[in-house]
């Protein structure tokens, strides 16, 4: 759902106060962070969607990447995952098997459990996770812990909504495809390791907002505004040339307008870049806001762990009059 | 008459998907793709002008009529009516295709200056060509730095489409430096060569 609708039913809820409740709705962060006692808090996520990819098991992979990504955005470790499945009777059985299988791959990859899930017949396919993960209750990476000063720094290319759109039409080389399949698998978890022994703070997930959406949610809950290098933000190959070609998610334009007013473009950035900033990321990367003088040991980290398109993309400002500058 | 490609119904990228194939099929003329949804209508228009097409839009009731005329906008022969005139193959825009930034094999100087005479020469030319296609070093002729970017962008306000192969720019770190027309791709600069029967390669 985009955030504007997204906002207008969570309006209505109540807002529910407890003083364990160390994340809730409020700072629109990636999880739920609850705290047990003095060392241990637990993180809950849910997230799944509908096939982006032809691939069964590919698809397993890319739907548990994702959910997976909303613990280490939070700074903790997955412990336990629970499948959600809606699955056709009029397709063939092997076919779920392989998505199953494609997520308990990566949940295993990720050092945590499969311990159950759920299974419901339905028009179309859909598969995610419900994630259960643990963090110190001093070492939550919120969104509202941005500081000014602070460099930005994100850890998987941009892209994925435009190659998929193009991928739907037809017009995305195999080249293309396999680099945006191998991103939207690769786990956060080398990346959320390294922030964390870098002693990062705040951070979030690049997913369906795209770039800005997240971005501003961060600025938002941080009452700061943020600066992004519009050069230095890295896209896999094929973006921009698919985004010329009209392959624009609706997601794109749908983040576009709802973030009109709290996103300034400064200087001349051509409109299909623009867009790629707006574009709705599956199961993109960490945007990490880290102390200027630890951004250096961050970045070798990120080096050292082969995570080659991790970037510093911007800095934290003071709050000005847009949550997000482009220049 | 003008083919109608109805798109509505159809989510994002059918339409645009549907409107290439249209256009692939046709080496000039005109076409209006009728779509109901905004996303496809930006999607479109965004396809068709990055294209080099020439666009024009309405919208009626939520309905967005999309006429995109492709080069000079005549109807091909095999669609016209045998009492029309094809249009004269002198009279037909030529495209450039402009591998080098030298203008012949030799000294490298005496290159640049028959290049430089050659975009003089052009920016005047009448009709103005269709299309200057920029292809390896030949992207250095509009980057900054470049001595024939006054002749280019006369020829962009004279209705030259101007494009510069995308892998190019990256190759030689020019991507940030293109002054003039827009960063195109391998699939478009072919449909161009492809869909103009007066191609005229410079290297």
């Amino acid at each position: 759902m985009g955030p504007e609708a997204l906002s207008q039913v969570l309006r209505q809820l109540p807002v529910l106060d407890h003083p364990n409740l160390l994340v809730g709705l409020e700072t629109s962060d990636d999880a739920a962070v609850y705290k047990l006692n003095g060392s241990t808090a637990i993180i809950n996520t849910v997230d799944f969607f509908t096939p982006i990819v032809d691939d069964p098991y590919l698809f397993g992979q890319i739907a548990a990447t994702n959910a997976l990504s909303d613990i280490y955005a939070m700074g903790g470790q997955p412990l336990l995952a629970l499948n959600i499945a809606c699955f056709p009777s009029c397709l063939p059985k092997e076919m779920l098997a392989q998505i199953l299988r494609g997520g308990a791959d990566k949940v295993m990859e990720a050092e945590a459990i499969i311990a159950g899930g759920h299974t419901i017949e339905d028009d179309e396919p859909k598969y995610g996770l419900a994630v259960t993960g643990l963090v110190h209750p001093d070492k939550v990476t919120s969104n509202s812990n941005a500081r000014t000063d602070n460099l930005l720094v994100l850890t998987k290319p941009l892209g994925t909504g435009i190659i998929n759109t193009a991928i739907k039409g037809g017009l995305a080389s195999d080249e293309v495809i396999r680099q945006a399949s191998h991103s939207m698998c690769e786990l956060n978890k080398e990346a959320a390791r390294i922030m964390n022994n870098t002693g990062a703070r705040a951070c979030t997930d690049i997913t369906g907002f795209g770039l800005m959406g997240h971005a501003a949610e961060m600025a938002e809950a941080s009452n700061v505004s943020l600066e992004i290098w519009s050069e230095e933000v890295p896209l896999l190959p094929g973006t921009l040339d698919m985004a010329s070609m009209g392959m624009i998610p609706a997601g794109a334009y749908n983040n576009q307008t709802y973030l009109q007013g709290k996103t300034k473009f400064s200087g001349q950035i051509k409109a299909e870049l623009q867009l790629a900033f707006f574009d709705p990321q599956t199961s993109g990367g960490l945007l990490i806001s880290i102390p200027e003088g630890k951004a250096d040991i961050l970045m070798q980290g990120m080096n050292d762990a082969g995570i080659a398109h991790a970037a510093v993309i911007g800095k934290v400002k003071q709050r000005k009059s847009h949550l997000i500058e482009i220049v | 008459m003008v083919k109608e490609i109805d798109c509505r119904g159809l989510n994002c990228p059918q339409p645009v998907i549907n409107t290439k194939k249209a256009l692939d099929e046709i080496s000039t003329g005109r076409i209006t793709t009728i779509v109901d949804n905004p996303v496809a209508h930006k999607n479109v228009s965004l396809f068709a002008r990055n294209s080099g097409h020439q666009v024009e839009d309405k919208e009626e009731n939520g309905v967005f009529y999309i006429s995109i005329t492709k080069g000079s906008g005549e109807n091909p022969p095999s669609e016209q009516t045998e009492t029309e005139q094809t249009l004269p193959v002198a009279a037909q825009k030529p495209v450039y295709l402009i591998s080098s930034n030298c203008f012949g094999q030799g000294s490298p100087d005496l290159g640049t200056v028959l290049m430089k005479s050659l975009m003089l020469t052009l920016a005047e030319s009448d009709p103005a060509p269709g299309a200057l296609i920029f292809l390896n070093t030949g992207v250095y002729l509009a980057a900054e730095g470049s001595d024939v970017l006054p002749y280019l962008s006369k020829l962009s306000e004279r209705g030259t489409s101007i494009m510069a192969c995308g892998t190019c720019l990256d190759y030689y770190q020019l991507r940030e430096k293109l002054a003039a027309g827009q960063i195109s791709n391998m699939y478009e600069i072919n449909s161009k060569l492809t869909g103009s029967s007066k191609v005229i390669t410079v290297s």
